[in-house]
C-alpha cells in the first residue's frame, strides 16, 4: 500500500488522516467557535459554528477584565524564564565538569545524576512541599520556581552533547589563557546552541502547562500562572459564562500554539526529548 | 535457464532532470556484463529499472524476449544483491536465504507466525525448503552459520548470506548493484575472485553495477562504460581497454589513468606534439586539433634527442615491481605525463633525477588519437565510431 | 586559531614534566571541577536526593502537616492503604486508565504515523495538527472538553442528537466517567507517539523494503510483518513504556474536571496523593501511596533502561 503507487490508496490516506485531524481539531475549533459567540448562541440546541453574532470583543474583554489574564501570562513568563535561566546556569557548568574534566568523584556523580533522573517530580512533592513550608517560602515565585532550578536531564543532555565537542577546541582556549568557568560559557555554550533550544522547548512547554506543582504551593491570585489561572477563572464562572471563558482558554493556549506553528520542527524535536528522558 | 536482458530505448527523468538517456543494450544469456561509471552516471537506476524498483521513463525491458515492464519486482524472476546486504536484521542466516522461497510457495495462512506451521502442507513445503537453504549455504561455505543473525556477521560472510538469498530462487538472472563496496580492500580482491567463480559454477546472467573499474576489468564477460546517463561502449574487457572509442572511457578505464596531450594534426601520417611529432593515421583535416592518448606502459623514456617529444621529470613513484615516472610535456599546469619502467631500467630510468629533461618515444601498439569531440579519429581502430549494439 | 596552539612546543622539544607539576596540575583541574559542580550537588541533595529518601521515612511515620510530634509506626500506613476501598479502587482506576490509554494511544499513534508516511502530500501538514493537543496547555483544553462534553450544549451530545443517538452524562455517568478521561488521555497522547513513530519509520532503511520487493512479498501487510514491525520493535518498545509513565501520572484532567467522582469513579493514584497530603494534609499517608506510585513507575523505568537504554550509558 503505497500512496505514490496507488492512486486508490492516496486518497484513501487522505480520507482517514482528514477524519482523524478532526477529532484532533474538535476541542480547538469548538473552543475558538464558543468564544465568538453571545450567550444567545451558545445555548442552542443544535450545532453552530460560525455565530451570526459576533461577540468577540465583549468575550474577550470579558475575559481580560474579570480575571487577570495578562498578569497570569506575565507570571507564566517569570517562572518559566526563571526557571530555564537558573536550570542553564546550574547545568552546564556540571555538564562540562562531568564530560570534560577528570576528578575522582566523577562516576559517583555521573551516577547520582542517572539516579536522580530515575525520579518523578510528583514522587518528591510531600517532602518539598513540607520543607517549603519550614523555611516559610510557600505561595510565592520561590516557591515555584525553586524546585526545578536542579534539571539533571538537562545535565544530563547536555553532557552526552559536550561529549561529541572535540578536546582541541578546548585545550586552544586553556592555552589562550581562559578559565574555565570562561570555557564553559564563552566555548561551550555557543556550540551547544542547537541542544540547548530543544532543551529549552522541552523546558518551557513543560513549566508552563504544569499544574500540580503550582496548585500544590500557590494560594494568591496574583501568583497563578496560566494553566491555575484558567482553572480558577473556571471556578469562579461555575458553567455559566462559557464565551469569556472559552476566550481565556484561547488566549491561554495562543503563546506556546503560535510558536509551535512557527517552528514546529524545533518544537517537535525538543517535546520528543521527554520521550528520551 | 540463464535468460538474456534487452534494455530498449530506455529513459528517465526524475522531475527535470535527465538520468538515463536513451539507453539501449542486449545482455546474453549467461554472460557477465559490468555497468561501470562513475557515480552518478545512472547505472544503479538502470540496474533499479531492470528490477523494477523503478520505473522508466519510457523504454522497454525484455527478458528472454518478453516484456516486463507491467510486472512487480517479485515477479520478474530476477534476484538482487544490494550494496549493504540488505539482510533482514531479526531473521537467522537460514532465514533469510529462505524468505524468498517462502513468500512464493507459502500460501498466506500458511505463513502465519504460530499456526502457520501446522496447516496442512506447511511441513512438506519447509523441509524442501530447508534442503535448498542448506544446499546454497554450502555453495557458498557459510553453511556453519545458519543459526546466526546478520550482527554476528563479518561483512564478507553478509555478502555471502545475500549471494545465497539470490541464488536460492534460480533467477533468470543476478543484478548486483556495488555489493563490494562496502568490504576492505583486501576482502574486495578476494570476493572478486569469488563473485567470478559463482558466474562460472552457475551460468546465471549477471549484470553487475559497479564505479571500480577494476572490478569490471576482472570480472567481466562485457563490460558497457556509462557516462551522464548515457553508454559509452559495449565491449570485452579487452577491447573497452586497447580500443576505446571515447577519450573518456579511455581515461576512465586503466590503471594509472592513460596520458592525454593536446597536439595537431600536420598531416595524414603525423600529429605535431608538444616540441616533436609522432606517425599516426587519423581521420582529421590538418591543423585540426586532436587528443593524443597513450598508456603508461607503451611510453619509453629515451636520451632527449631520441624521444619523439620531450619533458621535464616532475616525480618518480617507486612501487617495486614498477617506477612510474611523471613528467611534465609542454605546460606544466597540465596533469603530468607517466610512463611505467622496469626498475632497473632501460633508456633514461636507472639515471633519473627530478628536473631532468627526457625524451619520450611510443613504443607498442600506435597511439590513440581523439577528435576535439572526444571521439576516436585514428585509422588503427578496429570498430565503428558510434556505441554500437555488439 | 587552533593551528598556533596545536602547532606549539613539539613533544620531543618539552621538559619532561615533573611528577609533582603533574599532580598539580590534576590537583587544580579536579578543585574547578568540583567548583563547577557544587550548586548542581548541592541543589540534587536537598531537593532530589534528600526528599526520595524523606518519602520512604516518612511513609513509615503518622506524621501531619502542623503536628507537633511524629511517632515511627511501621508499616502501618501500607496496611491501611490496602484496607482502604478508597486507596484500591484508585489504584484500579489508575490500572483501567493506563490499561486504555497505553494501547489506544500507542496503536493510533503507529497507525497515524504509517499513514503519513505511506504518502508524500500533507505530511507537514498532518503533523502540525495531529501534535497541537500534546502541546496546548491541558489544563486549559480539558476545560474545552468539559464544555464539549456538557450534556445540554456541548458538542459531543449536540452531535449525537444530530444523528439520533441519546445523549449521555459523560463526566457525570459513574460507568461513563473513567473512559471519557481516558479518552481524552489518548487525544492528548498520540501525537506523541506518532511523532516517535514518525522517526522510527524514517530511520528503517530503504533497501530493505526493495529487499522485500524483490524477495516478492505479495502484500503491504506481509511487508509491514517482514520489515516494519521487526524494525520498530524498540520504538514500539520504548513508546508502550513512555506512555505509560506519563499515563500513570494522571492528574490534571481528573482534578479539574471530576474530582476523582463521580462517587470515586474516577479516583486515580496520583489525585489520591494528591489529596490525603494536600488536602487533609496527612503527610506520613500520602508519602505511603507516594512510595507505591514510584514502585509503579520505578518498575517501568527500568524496563526502558534494561532493553533500551544501554548503549547511552556505556561512555
Amino acid at each position: 500500500m503505497n500512496a505514490r503507487r496507488n492512486p486508490g490508496f492516496a486518497v484513501l490516506r487522505h480520507v482517514l488522516l482528514l477524519a482523524g485531524a478532526a477529532f484532533m481539531l474538535a476541542p480547538f475549533a469548538w473552543m475558538i467557535s464558543t468564544s465568538l459567540k453571545p450567550p444567545g448562541e451558545i445555548f442552542l440546541d443544535h450545532i453552530r459554528w460560525w455565530p451570526n453574532d459576533l461577540h468577540v470583543v465583549e468575550n474577550y474583554t470579558a475575559a481580560f477584565t474579570r480575571a487577570p489574564l495578562l498578569r497570569f501570562m506575565l507570571n507564566g513568563v517569570i517562572v518559566t524564564a526563571t526557571i530555564f535561566a537558573l536550570q542553564v546556569a546550574v547545568a552546564l557548568p556540571c555538564a562540562y565538569a562531568l564530560a570534560k574534566l577528570r576528578f575522582r568523584a566523577r562516576p559517583v556523580l555521573f551516577g547520582a545524576v542517572l539516579f536522580c533522573l530515575l525520579i518523578p517530580p510528583h514522587a518528591i512533592s510531600v517532602p518539598l512541599f513540607l520543607l517549603f513550608h519550614q523555611i516559610g517560602i510557600l505561595n510565592s515565585y520561590a516557591a515555584m520556581v525553586v524546585p526545578f532550578t536542579i534539571s539533571v536531564f538537562g545535565i544530563f543532555l547536555m553532557r552526552q552533547f559536550f561529549l561529541t565537542v572535540p578536546d582541541d577546541l578546548i585545550d586552544a582556549a586553556r592555552m589562550d589563557g581562559i578559565s574555565e568557568m570562561g570555557i564553559v560559557w564563552r566555548v561551550m555554550l555557543p556550540t551547544a546552541i542547537p541542544a540547548l533550544t530543544a532543551f529549552g522547548i522541552f523546558s518551557v512547554v513543560a513549566h508552563w502547562n504544569d499544574y500540580f506543582w503550582p496548585l500544590i504551593v500557590i494560594n494568591s491570585e496574583h501568583l497563578l500562572t496560566p494553566p491555575l489561572g484558567v482553572a480558577a477563572f473556571r471556578n469562579q464562572e461555575a458553567g455559566t459564562d462559557f464565551g469569556p471563558l472559552m476566550a481565556a482558554a484561547t488566549v491561554i493556549i495562543a503563546p506556546l500554539v503560535i510558536a509551535f506553528l512557527m517552528v514546529q520542527r524545533r518544537f517537535i524535536e525538543g517535546i520528543a526529548l521527554t520521550g528520551m528522558k | 535457464m540463464a535468460a538474456g536482458i534487452a534494455i530498449e530505448g530506455v529513459t528517465k527523468a526524475f522531475g527535470r532532470t535527465e538520468v538515463l538517456r536513451r539507453v539501449d543494450l542486449d545482455i546474453r544469456p549467461g554472460e557477465f556484463m559490468t555497468l561501470v561509471g562513475p557515480s552518478g552516471c545512472g547505472k544503479s537506476t538502470l540496474l533499479r529499472i531492470i528490477a523494477g524498483l523503478e520505473t522508466a521513463s519510457s523504454g522497454a525491458i525484455r527478458i528472454a524476449g518478453e516484456a516486463i515492464d507491467h510486472l512487480r519486482p517479485g515477479q520478474r524472476d530476477l534476484a538482487m544483491v544490494f550494496q549493504s546486504y540488505a539482510l533482514y536484521p531479526h531473521l537467522t542466516v537460514a532465514e533469510n536465504i529462505a524468505v524468498p522461497l517462502r513468500m512464493r510457495r507459502l500460501a498466506g495462512h500458511q505463513r502465519w507466525p504460530l499456526a502457520g506451521r501446522f496447516m496442512p502442507g506447511t511441513r512438506t513445503i519447509e523441509r524442501e525448503i530447508a534442503a535448498e537453504v542448506d544446499a546454497a549455504a554450502d555453495m557458498l561455505g557459510i553453511g556453519h552459520l545458519l543459526a546466526r543473525k546478520p550482527g554476528q556477521l563479518s561483512g564478507g560472510q553478509r555478502q555471502r548470506v545475500a549471494l545465497g538469498r539470490a541464488m536460492v530462487r534460480h533467477p533468470k538472472a543476478f543484478l548486483m548493484d556495488e555489493p563490494l563496496s562496502n568490504l576492505d580492500a583486501k576482502l574486495r580482491v578476494h570476493m572478486r575472485t569469488e563473485i567470478a567463480q559463482l558466474h562460472r559454477r552457475l551460468g546465471a546472467t549477471f549484470v553487475y553495477v559497479t564505479h571500480d573499474q577494476a572490478e569490471a576489468m576482472t570480472m567481466s564477460d562485457r563490460i558497457a562504460v556509462m557516462m551522464d546517463g548515457a553508454i559509452l561502449q559495449v565491449d570485452a574487457p579487452d577491447t573497452v581497454y586497447r580500443d576505446p572509442a571515447d577519450l573518456r572511457v579511455a581515461e576512465f578505464i586503466g590503471s594509472p589513468k592513460i596520458n592525454v596531450l593536446p597536439a595537431v594534426m600536420r598531416d595524414c601520417g603525423s600529429i605535431v606534439v608538444s616540441d616533436g611529432s609522432v606517425p599516426a593515421e587519423a581521420e582529421a583535416r590538418p591543423g585540426t586539433d586532436v587528443m593524443l592518448a597513450f598508456r603508461p606502459e607503451h611510453g619509453v623514456l629515451t636520451e632527449p634527442e631520441h624521444g619523439a617529444f620531450r619533458g621535464r621529470i616532475a616525480h618518480v613513484e617507486n612501487l617495486g615491481s614498477d617506477l612510474l615516472v611523471h613528467l611534465h610535456v609542454g605546460d606544466p599546469g597540465r596533469p603530468p605525463v607517466v610512463v611505467r619502467s622496469a626498475p632497473d631500467g632501460h633508456g633514461l630510468a636507472a639515471r633519473h633525477t627530478i628536473g631532468q629533461t627526457a625524451g619520450i618515444a611510443i613504443a607498442g601498439p600506435p597511439p590513440l588519437v581523439f577528435g576535439a569531440d572526444g571521439k576516436r579519429a585514428d585509422l588503427s581502430r578496429t570498430r565503428p565510431k558510434a556505441p554500437a549494439h555488439a | 586559531m587552533l593551528e598556533p596552539a596545536l602547532a606549539g612546543p613539539a613533544p620531543a622539544a618539552r621538559p619532561a614534566a615533573s611528577a609533582r607539576t603533574v599532580r598539580w596540575a590534576q590537583m587544580r583541574q579536579s578543585a574547578t571541577a568540583y567548583a563547577l559542580c557544587t550548586p548542581a550537588v548541592a541543589l540534587m541533595v536537598t531537593l532530589l536526593i534528600g526528599p526520595i529518601l524523606a518519602v520512604v521515612a516518612l511513609s513509615v511515620t503518622d506524621y501531619q502537616l502542623g503536628a507537633q510530634t511524629m511517632a515511627f509506626i511501621g508499616l502501618d500506613n501500607y496496611a491501611d492503604m490496602f484496607a482502604d476501598r478508597v486507596f484500591r479502587t484508585s489504584l484500579i482506576n489508575t490500572l483501567l486508565y493506563v490499561g486504555t490509554v497505553v494501547p489506544g494511544s500507542v496503536a493510533l499513534g503507529l497507525g497515524i504515523a504509517l499513514l503519513i508516511e505511506a504518502g508524500d502530500s500533507g505530511k507537514a501538514f498532518y503533523r502540525a495538527v495531529y501534535f497541537l493537543p500534546v502541546m496546548a496547555t491541558l489544563i486549559a483544553m480539558a476545560i474545552v472538553w468539559e464544555f464539549m462534553l456538557h450534556p445540554q450544549f456541548g458538542l459531543a451530545n449536540l452531535a449525537l442528537k444530530a444523528i439520533g443517538l441519546t445523549p449521555q452524562n459523560w463526566l457525570t455517568d459513574g460507568d461513563l466517567a473513567l473512559w471519557v478521561l481516558a479518552v481524552i488521555g489518548i487525544w492528548q497522547a498520540v501525537g506523541f507517539n506518532m511523532v516517535l513513530f514518525l522517526a522510527g519509520i524514517v530511520s528503517i532503511p530503504r533497501f530493505l523494503y526493495d529487499a522485500a520487493e524483490m524477495d516478492g512479498v505479495p502484500s503491504a501487510w506481509e511487508r509491514f510483518r517482514l520489515v516494519t514491525w521487526p524494525m520498530l520493535g524498540p520504538v514500539m518498545l520504548f513508546v508502550v513504556v513512555i506512555t505509560s509513565i506519563r499515563s500513570c501520572q494522571v492528574f490534571d484532567t481528573v482534578h479539574v474536571l471530576t474530582k476523582g467522582g463521580p462517587n470515586k469513579a474516577t479516583e486515580v493514584l496520583l489525585y489520591t496523593m494528591y489529596a490525603e497530603g494536600f488536602e487533609f494534609f496527612r503527610s506520613g499517608y500520602a508519602a505511603a501511596i507516594t512510595v507505591v506510585f514510584l514502585g509503579f513507575v520505578l518498575a517501568l523505568t527500568l524496563v526502558k533502561i534494561r532493553f533500551l537504554d544501554r548503549q547511552v550509558h556505556y561512555q
